[in-house]
This record gives structure tokens, sequence and C-alpha cells, in this order.
């Protein structure tokens, strides 16, 4: 199977081993991985600020560039609501590029999604020795009803033991820009988050999203609290009975 | 300071006053738990919501007959039905049938559009004497402030908070009895509610045909103000019309079910004329007053039009984390929590109050609970592209954005932009004063910054391919 790797801009610069795990996971199911590399970024963070005049051209570059595959995947709920849910506001009927939109919105999938829902595969072949606790990123949970498909993954890890916080589906508080224009809002909701991830036992929290990650990673260091974030891509790829 | 400031300033102390997350979180919890609870007696709640969408849907979309209609079968049973452009026609209305009856004390049920009017002080500037008979309301009114909840006014109040006032206030010995306090409330109000000449409430719908009004409540004091005093006036804004009776069968069980997560209401009352020839009781007069106050503009635009189909039930608020951290009178609006900043922009202009809709993380929560299916945070959405529109935050902001747009529609210049972050990342982060500046800081105050890579994903990928 034919599949573009849709890399978020924040996981490009942050946290390229995501990318390169999906990738692996994706090989490992006997996907053909295309890496465009005349990517750039979906338009979120312009679309959500308000300036959506300026995440019109930044979406039709992705058009641009992805419109050609059959499948495209991307480790990110939130990116892949972008272009799945939020290219039809930018692109409305009266768009030249409307149908266009539609069709790459309807070939664009978040990871989970697509092993899970497309390659029907519960199982990867991971091993991940460690007690996870998974936390649903807002837009893979209510935009993309992603919830059961990463928990059944994780199940199949062998060595992994997955434990539910308390909450798990309350929004960490990251929210692309809220997180620095409502910072003391933002601060509290992911010290809760985090609260219940090490009330859970857990010495990992992990979600499909690197953008939760990068807030409730900067929160656990500032803090030194005692647990660690992890990406679902890097425990779908590790073979490590032992972390 | 401007609305955006003073919300921020208040963001700020509410979310570090312990006492009130004790008490919101406690609040809360306990509501959801209620919620849960009551969750069995609904066969199919997400049919239910449906259904309650599309009805509400169908309502919008004929408001003007609907409206008439109620009009035609009220007035037929003697009702007086005044229609309202804005808050100031609305209290001229009121003022009306108080100087032509001689009203000088009034009691008042729980009515947010009374609020969204500013009636209490309005009525209280002319001298006329306005009691509220809402316990909650009474509460809030006793503390000269605006309520906090748009179905728990008093929400951030404790027991000790109350009693201490009614110590103040009303002289009631100190007691942590919650009976013993509602008692003396009740005390209070009973000679109120037989004194009064007039009695005016909100409504929570209204039904075409037959032209009646809804009232629901827990503690019938609304039935009381409706029904004791000589007059009875009811506000209520003009989105609340629905056409048919049937369908307070399901909206009654689903208004209590979210806003309080109770099977149905203690008290659900219809009002549909002053006495009739051959009836004992009931007020001689009474009184509906329409009110649009910008409710027609969110008609008249088909994206925000669906927020009209809004029955107030709270339930956005409860489940809002940015409700649960701030509370109600941070939002500095009659409508508070994510419907509120949906509404308000839009009802009180843009310009003052677009800000509200960046006080929310997007999660979605609000539309997820919403019993009439209003995609809530996609509203948000919209209010932010139609405010950055006429006032942007900033000017960093608004060339930011545009430069963000120039980069990403080119590979290379994403590339060089992916360099230049990396360097500034790694410059801020060895000089501790450049992490003090303006935006950074607001990350920084409470988190680190994260680590860039020494070669992007790309940059990787691209490197595997020429070798």
């Amino acid at each position: 199977m034919n599949v573009a790797l849709f890399v978020p801009c924040f996981v490009n610069v942050f946290s390229p081993k995501v990318a390169e795990c999906t990738r692996q996971i994706l090989r490992s199911q006997g996907c053909d991985v295309a890496v465009p590399l005349d990517q750039t970024c979906c338009g979120q963070p312009a679309f959500n600020t308000g300036y959506w005049d300026d995440a019109v051209p930044v979406a039709e570059h992705f058009l641009d560039v992805f419109g050609k595959y059959d499948h495209i995947v991307s480790p990110s709920g939130s990116c892949v609501t972008m272009v799945r849910h939020f290219y039809e506001r930018l692109f409305p009927e009266s768009h030249p590029r409307a149908g266009e939109a539609h069709e790459v919105a309807k070939k664009t999938h978040e990871l989970c999604e697509f092993l899970v829902g497309t390659l029907e595969t519960e199982d990867v072949g991971a091993a991940f020795g460690a007690t996870v606790t998974y936390h649903d990123a807002c837009h893979a949970l209510r935009e993309l009803h992603v919830k059961d498909q990463p928990r059944r993954l994780l199940q199949n890890v062998s060595g992994l033991t997955l434990i539910e916080m308390e909450n798990p589906e309350n929004c960490c508080g990251f929210g692309g820009t809220f997180s620095a224009k409502h910072e003391p809002v933002s601060t509290s909701m992911g010290r809760e988050k985090l609260d219940g991830a090490v009330g859970s036992g857990a010495d990992y929290v992990v979600t499909t999203d690197s953008s939760c990650l990068l807030h409730l990673h900067g929160l656990v260091e500032a803090r030194n609290i005692p647990i660690r974030c992890l990406h679902i891509a890097e425990i779908l790829a590790s073979r490590e009975t032992e972390s | 300071m401007n609305e955006a400031q003073k919300f921020l300033a208040k963001e700020r102390e509410k979310a570090a006053d312990m006492k009130l997350q004790g008490i919101l979180h406690r609040t809360l919890n306990n509501h959801h738990l209620a919620v849960q609870r009551n969750a069995a007696q609904w066969l199919d709640w997400e049919v239910a919501r449906s259904l309650a969408a599309s009805w509400k849907h169908d309502a919008i979309s004929r408001l003007d007959t609907l409206l008439e209609q109620l009009e035609v079968n009220l007035t037929a049973r003697g009702t007086c039905v005044h229609w309202a452009a804005n808050a100031d026609e609305a209290r001229a209305i009121i003022d009306k049938v108080i100087q032509e009856n001689g009203v000088r004390s009034i009691i008042k049920g729980k009515s947010m559009t009374t609020e969204e009017i500013g009636l209490n002080e309005h009525l209280e500037a002319n001298g006329v004497d306005v009691v509220e008979s809402d316990l909650g309301e009474f509460i809030i009114q006793l503390r000269g402030e605006k309520p906090f909840h748009i179905i728990t006014p008093a929400m951030h109040l404790t027991k000790d908070d109350i009693s201490a006032l009614f110590e103040e206030k009303l002289s009631v010995p100190h007691t942590d009895d919650a009976e013993t306090l509602t008692r003396a409330a009740r005390v209070h109000m009973r000679s109120r509610f037989l004194n009064a000449d007039m009695g005016i409430t909100g409504a929570n719908f209204a039904i075409a045909d037959p032209g009646l009004i809804s009232i629901t409540e827990n503690e019938g004091n609304g039935i009381l103000s409706a029904s004791a005093p000589r007059i009875h006036l009811a506000i209520m804004g003009i989105e609340k019309v629905l056409p048919q009776l049937e369908q307070l069968a399901l909206f009654l069980p689903l208004l209590s079910h979210s806003g309080t997560g109770q099977f149905l209401s203690c008290y659900n009352s219809f009002f549909g004329g002053p006495r009739q020839h051959g009836e004992r009781d009931g007020p001689e007069q009474f009184h509906l007053v329409l009110l649009d106050n910008g409710r027609t503009g969110i008609l008249a635009d088909p994206e925000q039009r669906e927020s009209l189909q809004c029955i107030r039930c709270g339930a956005c608020l409860n489940a809002c984390p940015v409700f649960r951290h701030i509370g109600g009178h941070a939002y500095g609006v009659t409508y508070q929590g994510p419907i509120g900043s949906v509404i308000s922009p839009n009802l009180l202009g843009l310009q003052e109050f677009g800000h509200l809709s960046f006080a929310s993380s997007l999660c979605g929560k609000c539309a997820e609970v919403c019993p009439v299916r209003i995609n809530i945070h996609h509203h948000l959405l919209e209010n932010r592209r139609n405010y950055v529109k006429v006032s942007p935050p900033s000017k960093l902001e608004r060339h930011g954005f545009r430069q963000y747009s120039r980069t990403m529609v080119s590979a290379a210049r994403y590339r060089w932009a992916v360099r230049f972050a990396r360097l500034g990342l790694r410059l801020i982060q060895r000089i501790p004063i450049l992490q003090r500046l303006g935006p950074i800081q607001q990350w920084t105050a409470t988190r680190t910054l994260p680590t860039p890579a020494g070669k992007s994903f790309l940059e990787q990928v691209a490197r595997e391919k020429k070798d």
C-alpha cells in the first residue's frame, strides 16, 4: 500500500524520532512509505488563531504536495483534524479547489486509526517493558473519534501494562496559542492532567499528539514531576522489553 | 483597561484562588456525577439530542411566524405582548407597566434575560423595590454581585459564606445548617411575595400554539412570583419559542438532565394568560416582553445561527475546563462559559468581546455535552476569524501569521525557517534573559522550552536520499 507520511511541523523540528518511528511502523506493516520533501505545514496555527486568509495558501500547498497519494498518514490527531474537518471551511463549495480538498480530507488519517481501521491490525509486533497511561488528545478523541484504537494497539505491546488515569478525556491545556495567551489556565489544566497520570502509577503518559507532549513535558521538566512523556509511535516502534 | 485586559487579569486572579478552585472542583464533579447517574433514564441520549437539535433548528428557521402565532394566541386570552428591539426598549416597556399600575415593589423569579438588560440596577435606580426570590439569586443580590453561573448563581460560595452574609444582612445567628439558612431566606421572602405589586419572571420555553410560556425551577418561587402579585410580567429572548406543546415532553427532561442532572426539575409550570373570567386566582394582568437585543443579527448569519438553539442549560459551562479554573465572574458578561463566548461577541460587540473566543483550548467538551448539538468550539473559531479582522490582538501576531503564510508555501523557505527556529531556540535557551521576553515568557513561566533536534526529520530524509 502506498502511503505518504505527513510530518507535522513541530514533530519535524522537535521530535524527528516520532516521524521516524511512524515510518518504521508503517513499513513493518508492509506499506510503501513516501516522505514528500516539499511538505511544510497544514495551516492549523493560522486557522486556529483566526487568520484563515493566511491559512489558505498553506493548505493549498498541502493539496499540491499530498494530492497524488492514495493515503496520507500522520502521527497527530490535531493536524489530521485540520485537514479532515477544517479544510472544508477553508475551501467552501465556491472555492475552485473544494473538490480536491474534499478528496484529500477523506484519505488523511491519524496513525492509530490508520493501523486499526485501514490496515486492520491491532498488533504491530512492538515490545516495551513499562507501565503506561493513555491521554486522550482532544482532536483525536472528539473530532476523529480515536479512542479505542490506541488502547488496543497498546494492549498488544509485549511487556506493556496499560492503566487508565482519572479523567483521561480531560484536555491537557495546550490548545496552540491558548497555552501562551491563557498561561495560568493552561498550566493548571496541564498540572491536573499530570496529577492524574502520576496518580495512576504509570511510568509514562502516552498520547497521539506531540503538541500535548510539548506542553506536558515542559511542565514535567520545570517541576521535576515523576513521569515521562512519550508519543505512541515511539512505543509502537519499540522492540525493547526492558525500558 | 479594556475588556480583554480585564479578562486576563481576572483569569490570573481566579486561577490562583485556591478556595475557589476547591469549590469549583467539588461542585462540578458532583454535577458531573449527578448527570451520569441520571443518564440511564434516556433510552438513547444521542437520538434525544439529535431530535432536540432538529426541533430547535426548525423553530429558529421560522421564528417570524412562530412569534406572531404566539402573540395572536396569547393576546386572545388577554395577555399584553410587547416587542423590544434592545435592552433600552425592554426597560422602557417595563417602566411603563410599572408607572401605569403604580407598582412600588417587585418580586422576581430567576431570569438571565433580566440580567442581560440590567433590570435590577435600573429599577433600583428608579426607586422601585426589587427582591430576587430564587435562593441563589437572592444571595447574590444581598452581596451586590452578578450571577456566577447561569444556572447556579451562587456556586462560588460556601455555606459559611452564606451564613456570614445572612448574619450581616438579615441578622440570622451563625449556623452551618443549610436548612436553617434556607428557612431564614424563606421567612424573609414570604411577606415580599404577599406584598409585591408585580412579579417578574423569565421563561425557559414558549409554545406558539397554544400560546404559553413554560418555566422550569426547583424552588416554587417562580410559580409564586408569577401568580401571587396582581401583575405578572415575563421577559424572554425571541429564540425561546417552539411550535408545539408536545415538544416539551422532550425539552423539559432534556433541560433538567443537562442543567442539574435531575430526571425532571421539581416545578414545570405553564402560563398562558392573566386570570380568566370565572377563575379564582392568577394575576389580573400578564405581560410578555419578547426581546431581540442582537438575536436577529445572529439569525441573519448562517454560520452563527445555530447558537440560537441554546436552551441555557449550563451544561457547557459545567464541562468546560476553562470555566472550571476561572468560574463565571472572570468573563465579565451575562452569559458565561463556552456558549457565552460564542454569543456574547455577537450580542455585545465583536470588538469589545471577541477576545472571549480565545478563552478556550478548543477541546470540544462543550459540544460533546450540548443537548441541542451546537458545535460550540467551531463557532469560537469563526468568532476568532471575525475578531482578528476587526481587531488583531497585536501587530506582532498579525505580521507573524502573514510571515508564516509566506514561509509555509515554499519548501525552501520552510527549510530556512526550521534552521532559523533551531538557532533562535538555542540562543534563548543559552541566554536566560531572552526567556523573559513577552510571548516567550508566557510559555517559560511554568514550562521549559522544548529542545530542537540536531537535524529535522525532513533534513534527515533528504540526507538519506543523497546518500
